[in-house]
């Protein structure tokens, strides 16, 4: 029997790699909203939800993943994730706090359920804005071919250049 | 009131930007921009007025208490500092490029205003916290936006340009960092004020030492001083015109607000320039920049790049003021960023008009403009005629106090070599003014089709051009506030 020549025609990778998808993309969920608890947290969450995703591309192909992701939405959702963080230091001053004083949150009662909800929205909007980024950054490398008269262009994306400075 | 939305000052454009990207409508995002910075404008103005007279406001982010928490502190020098930018930010975002250059393509424009909002916000950052660490993140900030920012230049070189400005505003930052991070292992803090009351800084502490060489060294990168400025001419030249005008007028004033700030507020100027002697390197790299600089700027014959090369010329007006350690002298550098910033500024964006309707700034290219298009012209002169010094504009008002602190030094020939560089800059400006209004127009290249500037754009470079002739006149609410911001910083406040 011919060795399959492309990745995506590997038996094995396509079978690991099915099974393997769904539960990286868990584990990143769990190191997302485990993170007020134990070690992990929204960065470290949003890489392996990205990686998880880009193992996806790698093997069933980028188109695939596209289909799923589409580029535009993973700009808006970097722009969200900012957004979402900011927004909780802005409603912290509406409700009477600093920027970002959590405890402002919970008003009503004096424990920590302000500091807890806080850190928790916050994280959640790093999460979404890393792992945004992270795909983004991997459709920028494999959207490049260069064109005819031999500069790099964007072609399946069209909106390059930029991201957020985190 | 003004104490409890003091953080909105960076909170606004920081949060504007990623705005800006999920609307993506390009005329919204303008006019949308154009409002948040007039905000922030607003209440860099509430503030100064707030802390004049010796006021301190000070907030707590998160409602951590300091030294623990990001604290965010103004007092006139951080207040003066945010006005500039604010100021400048404004007068830039209202001028109306009107799809002249730069052109960045219609559905990459609300992400050039989503960078330039990025950078704002990163460089009113630096001006407004109180912690080491927070500061190395707005450089960071304002630096990566800005990079990408003079990257949108459209010419091939730009790219080229911004990756050159790259690496070194990185090798800047790193060695900022690194100077932190040795303050940080000194002294256990990374609240400025708690730093400067643990550090005590001598000769025979290798560490401290150390940590000066390093925060200087970077942030002198960043501020362009004269053998560390060979980013800044491509950088200017290349990137879009209101770009090059607005981080001409904002970008190495923030550093050099940095540099004064570590210099006076945490070391203090009786170990740097008594024990240190910091003035002996100082003094003689502004003297070079000013003349080596100026006569570089003689030799251009793109109007962009001798506005450039003038910049360092410029940039090292302000450390001549750095390094006479007096109220007089630094007040004279301080008020130097504000004017430079009203001339520099103004004068970028003439050269904008001129692109947008000539096509080009090469010297060949702009004779006989001056009689196509007076007003712009007229605000190219006064633009020139202010960084020669000619009295009655905001570059005798910088020079006039430069020198007072100079000669209150005790160095008379430092005061006599200010004077005679004034004569370089009046060789590069006379330069251009004959062009513009006496040499005849290449018969290859006629001029009958260009008319003059359409009024979005000769407005705001006549602000500009109208504040410099203000602001040499009066001299009270700048001078004022910079020799109250001088008089702060040697007594080692911020």
């Amino acid at each position: 029997m011919k060795a399959p020549s492309r990745v995506r025609e590997m038996p094995i990778l396509r079978v690991i790699a099915r099974a393997l998808v769904p539960v990286i993309l868990l584990f990143g969920l769990y190191v997302q909203f485990h993170g007020d608890f134990g070690p992990g947290g929204g960065f470290q969450a949003g890489v392996i939800f990205a990686a998880g995703l880009i193992i996806f591309a790698l093997v069933f192909g980028g188109e695939a993943l596209r289909q799923v992701v589409p580029v535009v939405l993973t700009e808006r959702l970097m722009a969200a994730g900012v957004l979402l963080y900011g927004a909780v230091g802005v409603v912290a001053m509406f409700l009477g706090g600093e920027f970002l004083n959590y405890s402002a949150l919970d008003p009503l009662t004096t424990g920590h359920h302000g500091q807890h909800l806080g850190i928790i929205v916050i994280e959640l909007g790093v999460g979404i804005a890393v792992a945004a980024t992270i795909m983004r950054v991997y459709y920028a490398f494999v959207g490049r071919r260069p064109d005819e008269d031999g500069t790099d262009a964007d072609p399946a994306l069209d909106t390059g250049a930029g991201g957020e400075a985190s | 009131m003004i104490e409890k939305i003091l953080v909105l000052e960076v909170v606004l454009p920081l949060l504007a930007a990623p705005v800006c990207v999920l609307v993506r409508h390009p005329r919204f995002c303008r006019l949308f921009s154009l409002g948040v910075v007039a905000a922030c404008f607003a209440i860099a103005v509430a503030l100064l007025v707030e802390v004049r007279g010796g006021g301190v406001i000070s907030y707590q982010l998160g409602g951590w208490p300091p030294p623990l928490g990001i604290e965010y502190r103004v007092s006139t020098v951080n207040a003066y500092l945010l006005a500039l930018v604010t100021s400048m930010a404004l007068v830039v975002f209202s001028f109306d490029s009107r799809g002249g250059p730069p052109r960045v393509p219609e559905q990459r424009r609300h992400l050039y205003y989503a960078v330039f909002l990025l950078c704002i916000s990163g460089l009113l950052g630096i001006a407004i916290t109180g912690d080491a660490f927070n500061i190395f993140v707005f450089l960071e900030i304002s630096s990566l936006s800005s990079y990408i920012l003079v990257s949108l230049g459209g010419h091939r070189r730009a790219v080229m340009s911004a990756f050159y400005y790259l690496v070194m505003g990185t090798i800047g930052g790193v060695f900022f960092m690194l100077g932190v991070g040795l303050l940080y292992q000194a002294t256990g803090t990374l609240n400025l004020r708690d730093i400067a009351a643990r550090l005590e800084p001598s000769l025979d502490d290798r560490g401290s030492v150390l940590a000066l060489a390093l925060l200087v060294v970077g942030i002198s990168i960043k501020l362009a001083v004269f053998p560390l400025h060979h980013w800044l001419p491509n950088a200017y030249s290349f990137a879009p015109p209101k770009v090059s005008a607005f981080l001409a007028a904002t970008a190495t004033k923030v550093s050099f607000y940095l540099l004064a700030m570590v210099l006076f507020t945490i070391f203090g100027a009786p170990f740097v320039f008594e024990e240190l002697r910091l003035q002996a390197v100082l003094l003689p790299l502004s003297i070079l920049a000013m003349f080596l600089a100026s006569g570089a700027a003689i030799f251009q014959n793109d109007l962009r790049r001798l506005l450039a090369y003038s910049s360092v010329a410029q940039i090292g007006y302000m450390t001549l003021g750095l390094s006479t350690a007096n109220a007089t002298g630094l007040a004279g550098g301080l008020v130097h960023l504000f004017n430079h910033a009203v001339m520099k500024g103004g004068l970028f964006l003439v050269v904008a008009c001129l692109l947008y309707r000539v096509g080009s700034v090469h010297i060949d290219a702009l004779a006989g403009i001056g009689r196509r298009m007076p007003l712009t012209s007229a605000a190219l002169v006064i633009g020139g005629l202010s960084l020669i010094g000619v009295p009655g504009t905001v570059g005798f008002v910088s020079k006039w106090y430069l020198v007072s602190g100079v000669l209150e030094r005790g160095w008379t020939a430092a005061a006599v070599l200010i004077l005679l560089s004034s004569l370089l800059a009046l060789v590069y400006v006379g330069k251009v003014v004959e062009v513009l209004y006496f040499r005849k127009p290449a018969e290859t290249q006629p001029i009958d089709h260009v008319r003059e500037a359409p009024l979005g754009m000769l407005a705001p470079a006549w602000v500009l051009a109208a504040a410099a002739v203000f602001f040499g006149l009066t001299t009270d609410w700048t001078y004022g506030v910079a020799r109250e911001a001088a008089e702060l910083l040697l007594a080692g406040g911020i």
